[in-house]
């Protein structure tokens, strides 16, 4: 009896072995596909695609927004803290957006190397904290509006 | 000692009769832990810096996030003593966490994407983390229909006991996967080796709802895993003689 315990215990962690290789070739296999975003680096070495849609991530750099006095086009620069990227985006920006803020767009190159986005998303860190705390850590400015 | 107790535990009659002791213990511990955690959480917690009040939504989705991973784990690991050692208390254990498990992903999947709407300016995106964590919805349904789909309770334990321990990959995906890949979903705030990233005014009532959530799901076993056992048990000998005692 204690054989037949021992033999589907061993089974058991055979699959459960098996599973996790499987899945982590599987996962390597399509590493690209899921990544949900691409990084300004990516871009400027040129492996983000050339004629499709595709995300970019990274941060807003400090002083670089600028809104043309026409309309609700936006221009703006994304960093990886290595290479940046210029953006350009017409529409609502979501609430969290702000310099310094990491985000999110959505779009493609057009042929001078400038980001067109269609959607922008906020992507919030992990960092939780009171307003008073990130005051004197950092001087957030004060137009953060919630 | 220890094998003896997990026996011993693992009795039915025993089991019946501790756990209708230990849950008015359990039901006071929970009502304490939620409304300390909630008074903290929803109304001492200093807003935050950058979502203001809305981040308070963690005080549900975090606690409700791992216990949809703890509870998948719990019965996986039950399943897989149900079918090495053929322990019934552990196949009632396994497919009495499944429903409650998916509630909580549920829950975690509806309060995210509240959440997402006004932060990120979308309700659901395609990321690594908001895809596992649907794919752990599908695992926990998948179990209850493969559950309820077979006739014989016994085998059905068994099946469901496979199904559940081949979807424990998914497990460690959904934990790392914020960090082997590139989301829109945040990193690891408390559950890393680092100190954690939020304010202790903030952290110390999400804990106590971790724990409320903790110990809701134990309440919750408990109660579906006694009606599985009577329901499983209803010709034995022992429900007579807890009917006689009962008259």
């Amino acid at each position: 009896m204690r054989i037949v315990k021992k033999k589907r215990l061993m089974l058991i962690l055979l699959m459960i072995t098996g599973i996790f290789i499987a899945t982590f070739f599987g996962l390597r296999a399509f590493n690209d596909n899921l990544m949900y975003f691409f990084s300004a680096t990516d871009v400027v070495e040129g492996k983000a695609p050339k004629d499709h849609l595709f995300r970019l991530g990274g941060m807003v750099v400090k002083g670089s927004v600028v809104r043309q006095p026409s309309g609700l086009t936006v221009q703006f620069v994304l960093t990886d803290m290595a290479k940046e990227v210029t953006v350009q985006y017409t529409g609502i920006l979501p609430d969290l957006f702000r310099e310094g803020q990491g985000i999110v767009a959505n779009g493609k190159l057009d042929a001078n190397g400038i980001f067109i986005a269609q959607e922008v998303l906020a992507k919030h860190d992990e960092n939780y904290m009171p307003p008073e705390v990130a005051g004197s850590m950092k001087k957030v400015p004060t137009e953060a509006t919630p | 000692m220890f094998m003896r107790f997990i026996y011993k535990f693992s009795s039915p009659p025993y089991f019946y009769a501790i756990s209708a002791k230990m849950l008015p213990w359990l039901t006071v511990l929970f009502l304490v832990l939620l409304g300390y955690g909630l008074y903290g959480g929803l109304v001492t917690a200093p807003a935050d810096y950058q979502q203001g009040d809305s981040f308070r939504i963690i005080y549900v989705h975090v606690p409700a996030a791992w216990m949809s991973m703890f509870i998948y784990v719990v019965m996986a690991i039950s399943g897989g003593i149900g079918l090495v050692w053929r322990i019934k208390l552990a196949e009632i254990v396994s497919i009495s966490s499944a429903s409650v498990g998916a509630s909580f992903t549920f829950l975690a999947l509806v309060t995210g994407s509240l959440w997402g709407k006004p932060m990120w300016g979308a309700w659901w995106v395609w990321d690594a983390r908001l895809t596992s964590e649907l794919i752990l919805l599908f695992l926990y349904l998948g179990i209850i229909g493969l559950y309820s789909g077979i006739e014989d309770k016994r085998t059905a334990s068994r099946a469901v006991a496979i199904l559940a321990l081949v979807g424990v990959v998914n497990i460690p995906i959904i934990h790392y996967s914020v960090e082997w890949w590139n989301t829109l979903h945040q990193g690891a705030t408390v559950t890393k080796l680092d100190k954690p990233s939020i304010h202790i005014d903030m952290l110390i009532p999400l804990l106590f709802m971790a724990g409320a959530f903790k110990v809701y799901y134990f309440i919750a076993l408990l109660l579906r895993s006694r009606n599985e056992l009577l329901e499983r048990e209803q010709n034995a000998k022992w429900i007579d003689e807890l009917l006689e005692n009962v008259k």
